[in-house]
């Protein structure tokens, strides 16, 4: 517990000097595992197949994450107002995605609002992750 | 007319092609040139060129883009907000970048570049079906036929409006 603190302090600290710390996909799933635990600790773990079915369903709106990154997220999605292409949202695909923590919170923020209208949970954020990163 | 007379008039004739040809290429040469469409600024391009092209900043008068910076939380039925220090950086950006035309002091800052008499006046001729085919779907899908629009090319060569 110490040393995630101590890391968790360093994280901060990086944030406030602006410096940006390039991740890996699976590191920042690792972040989204100590929150998802720390709101339930009976937490059992990301599921890919739970996120894949969360991927693709409407939220109670008329969008689903997939609706602008298509149900197969190692192709490239268009914006499903603009119609501008999107690169593959699938690590595998690109390998730029999820490597930027802030990027990352950035559009889940935005993008959970549209599909869900609230924020996703750490576990949910988790899930689409673990689905993501299984594609190749 | 002589021979003389002949050759008089065909070197005129030469010349003044050449003259005028000269002057196309380079009226050619500048309006390629014509930058004033590209965005550069890297926050602009990060924060307003996922969803869409990043639009120029010139086809709005500063109000309009002020009004869109305040309601990013729903943005044309999406949420694109922005953190604090971007916001700032776009405001600034958008400020000394905003076109300066009549529209800037007339009545409600109009959000829409599509709905500008400009843009209006420049797609005239664009009929529905082109903005309703499925290649198109909104003419917020500048690329869909501005094929340079990425880079900030909205000439008339780069145009290829799809099928």
């Amino acid at each position: 517990m110490r040393r995630e603190l101590r890391i968790l302090g360093l994280g901060v600290g990086l944030l406030g000097t602006g410096i940006v710390v390039a991740q890996t996909p699976a590191e920042i799933q690792r972040s989204y595992e100590s929150a998802a635990r720390q709101a339930a600790p009976a937490f059992g773990g990301f599921s890919a197949q739970r996120g894949e079915t969360f991927f693709k369903s409407a939220q109670g709106g008329d969008w689903s994450c997939a609706s602008c990154h298509t149900p197969n997220p190692v192709a490239a999605g268009r914006h499903a107002v603009t119609g501008k292409a999107i690169a593959p949202l699938a690590p595998g695909a690109s390998p730029a995605r999820f490597t930027d923590p802030a990027k990352v919170e950035k559009w889940f923020t935005r993008n959970c609002n549209d599909v869900l209208k609230r924020t996703c949970t750490p576990a949910e954020k988790g899930d689409v992750l673990a689905y993501l990163m299984s594609l190749k | 007319m002589t021979n003389d007379d002949k050759r008089k008039a065909f070197d005129l004739v030469v010349w003044t092609s050449s003259v005028l040809f000269a002057c196309a290429l380079v009226a050619h040469e500048a309006l390629a040139k014509d930058k004033s469409f590209a965005v550069t600024d890297q926050v602009y391009k990060a924060e307003c060129g996922s969803c869409h092209v990043a639009y120029p900043p010139v086809l709005l008068p500063a109000g309009s883009w002020q009004a869109v910076l305040s309601g990013l939380d729903r943005h044309f039925g999406t949420d694109a907000s922005v953190d604090a220090k971007s916001l700032a950086a776009l405001r600034a950006f958008l400020d000394s970048n905003a076109g300066r035309d009549r529209r800037a002091s007339a009545g409600t800052p109009g959000l829409r570049i599509s709905e500008t008499d400009w843009f209006r006046r420049e797609h005239r001729k664009v009929p529905a079906t082109t903005w309703q085919g499925a290649a198109v779907k909104s003419p917020a899908n500048c690329a869909a036929c501005h094929t340079g629009a990425e880079s900030g090319d909205y000439s008339e060569r780069g145009i290829r409006v799809p099928n």
